[in-house]
């Protein structure tokens, strides 16, 4: 029986999951759509990597990272819970030891995470605004009737990028409009919209933040080659992109998975499990907490979301 | 008679109560209720939206006052858009309709004991100008020892061995001073509780992780609009030291900005007002001495404070230390904080171990 880890990425548009062994290869890994329901994605999600991994496998850790990080971490009794960053950082360490900058562009986050010799030394992380993440990127592809997995190749079609206000993402989308009822052909507004999503990005987390080559661009969006050109474009440096760029959060929290492995043995099969969650108010002071009380198997296991530590 | 409230920032309102309630025999202080997420909310609803946070906090808890009966509120004011709040104030509560008074004690970032005088006469004109020296020293003493007590809190609360013991105690000392009799007596107590600080079992590693904290005064000083940044990071076991408290700004800031300036000449030439050009300085001495890390806070909309990060940022490049910049507003979303705070965290402890 050979060992192996399973990282758990649950994010804010979908789900990715990797199994990998002691040597950092990946045996088998899924990415699907988390639409609104965390837990029910997780489970279709162990479905498919259960059906994949040979059986000469045992889990021997499990790690979730993303914004469910914590119910769905509850939820598989995972050996280590943590923040996107790290895992991000430490999912691309493992295979690019001497990168210098990751750029990250989510579903809904972007991020910038500098690293010297193999430490993360700073990072940032949109606050104000959502402009400039796949979100914003997916909504106008339905507005333009395209999908999403095509529009890089629009992109790059275009020689001409109309230029979008893109400070914010309903300007944006109002600008958006302008131009395509003026007439403006339909790649040089998509082109123009990956090239303000760059230009957002770069005003926006990465402020202030010096981007030193090697640099890794990854997140959902680093599919999208049109991004990815103007990023080439606007920074004069060359991007490194990763087959397995919408991994590495998972990858990375596997691989601390690993390292704080217990030696307990996980098992993949959770469709039997009754994972419930109850939300309430609570109405004993004027902080009106919202909780959220979680059940496994209609046993409380925790509850979140209380300010005075009633709950 | 007259029933007089203030705003709440920290723990601050035992000694405020204190003073207002000796010096006015025959007024009622009426205690603000504890800032709640309702106080917010109520301050969002009648302030300007690009307000400061502070404005939006202390606005919400004046209203709450006067629904508990104060007719009378006291503010205060600074060298920022701090200056303008009590007018302001005191015109949005008239316009909702209240009829009540709002006491600016400093005007144009000055005090002047005449003006006092006077104002407090408004309150009660047979006031005893004595007796509110002899308390006011009192107050401005008991302000002392409790910023003491709590820089000794910080350093260690991360690492008490029983958890919560340093915050009862301090809660046990705080309901002492508010019987305290006189001088003597508060010198006593806090004796007392300081013997009883130090003998709280704390286990100190060598290696720990120590951060500054700085930033924009209110936000600093109000655990609740900071979303309690420092107990989170007690949960971490991280040793904390925050420069700002009362007791800084009445009696050491004046005195301190001749001492900033020089030690950070290279960054400013010029008073960037609120405590801007302070924060620069101590951005530079905690660099330059062993903590791992700067946090940055400020109320969204601080101007002074926005004028300072670039160049905080500027300086913890040369000295390749992280900061970590928190915006708070009524609007911040808990999970992102918590999220970045963890990450930061992870990284200091990186650092560490490299």
């Amino acid at each position: 029986m050979k060992d192996c880890y399973l990282g758990v990425d649950i994010g804010s548009i979908s789900t990715k999951g990797v199994i990998i062994d002691d040597d950092n290869n990946i045996i088998t890994s899924t990415y699907i759509w988390t639409e609104g329901n965390p837990t029910e994605a997780v489970k279709k999600l162990l479905n498919v990597l259960k059906k994949n991994l040979p059986k000469d496998y045992v889990i021997k850790g499990i790690g979730t990272t993303g914004s469910a990080r914590k119910l769905i971490g509850l939820m598989l009794k995972a050996n280590i819970v943590k923040n996107e960053i790290t895992a991000h950082a430490i999912g691309t360490l493992t295979f690019y030891p001497n990168i210098r900058t990751i750029l990250e562009i989510g579903g809904q986050d972007s991020k910038i995470i500098l690293i010297k010799n193999g430490i993360i030394t700073n990072y940032a992380m949109n606050t104000l605004c959502a402009a400039g993440t796949g979100s914003f990127l997916s909504s106008q592809a339905k507005r333009l009737g395209i999908n999403v997995e095509e529009f890089g190749d629009y992109a790059l079609k275009s020689k001409n990028p109309v230029k979008i206000a893109a400070r914010c993402t309903v300007f944006a989308e109002s600008d958006l409009v302008h131009k395509a009822q003026v007439g403006y052909p339909k790649e040089d507004i998509i082109a123009g919209l990956c090239k303000s999503v760059v230009l957002n990005y770069l005003n926006n987390v990465g402020k202030g933040k010096k981007i030193i080559p090697p640099i890794i661009f990854q997140g959902g969006v680093s599919k999208n080659k049109g991004v990815v050109k103007y990023f080439k474009e606007i920074l004069k440096e060359d991007i490194i992109v990763d087959e397995n760029s919408h991994l590495m959060g998972a990858i990375g929290i596997a691989v601390l998975a690993r390292r704080n492995k217990t030696g307990n043995t996980y098992s993949l099969e959770m469709s039997n499990l009754k994972f419930i969650t109850k939300a309430f108010e609570c109405h004993k002071c004027p902080n009106t907490c919202e909780l959220l009380k979680i059940y496994r198997n209609d046993e409380l296991v925790d509850s979140w979301g209380s300010k005075c530590g009633k709950y | 008679m007259t029933k007089i409230a203030f705003p709440h920032m920290g723990d601050y309102h035992v000694p405020a109560n204190y003073l207002l309630s000796h010096i006015f025999p025959n007024t009622e202080v009426i205690k603000a209720p504890k800032i709640t997420s309702k106080t917010i909310e109520l301050g969002t609803e009648h302030s300007p939206e690009f307000v400061c946070t502070p404005f939006k906090y202390t606005l919400g808890t004046m209203i709450e006052c006067l629904e508990k009966g104060a007719d009378t509120l006291i503010q205060m004011g600074g060298g920022c858009r701090y200056g303008y709040y009590s007018e302001l104030q005191d015109k949005i509560l008239k316009d909702i309709g209240y009829n009540c008074k709002v006491i600016n004690l400093v005007t144009e970032g000055k005090t002047n004991i005449k003006r006092i005088n006077n104002l407090l006469k408004s309150i009660e004109p047979k006031y005893s100008k004595i007796k509110a020296l002899y308390y006011g020293f009192i107050t401005f003493k008991m302000v002392k020892y409790m910023d003491k007590i709590d820089d000794y809190i910080r350093e260690n609360i991360g690492f008490e061995l029983k958890k919560g013991s340093f915050e009862s105690l301090k809660e046990e000392m705080l309901i002492a001073f508010t019987h305290i009799k006189n001088y003597k007596d508060l010198k006593k107590t806090y004796k007392r509780y300081l013997d009883k600080l130090h003998k709280i079992k704390v286990h100190k590693p060598d290696n720990r992780i120590k951060i500054g904290i700085i930033g924009e005064l209110y936000t600093i000083m109000e655990p609740f609009s900071n979303y309690f940044l420092e107990k989170e990071l007690a949960k971490h076991h991280i040793e904390i030291k925050r420069f700002t408290n009362v007791h800084y700004l009445l009696f050491e800031k004046s005195h301190k900005y001749k001492k900033y300036k020089k030690y950070a000449k290279e960054y400013f030439k010029y008073n960037m007002g609120a405590d801007a050009s302070d924060n620069i300085a101590r951005c530079k001495y905690l660099c330059r001495e062993d903590y791992d890390g700067i946090i940055h806070i400020k109320s969204s909309f601080c101007t002074p404070e926005i004028g300072a990060m670039p160049i905080i940022n500027k300086i913890a490049n040369t000295y390749q230390k992280p900061v970590l910049f928190f915006s708070f507003d009524s609007a911040t979303s808990e999970t992102g904080i918590k999220t970045r705070l963890e990450a930061f965290y992870d990284m200091l402890e990186m650092r560490k171990d490299k």
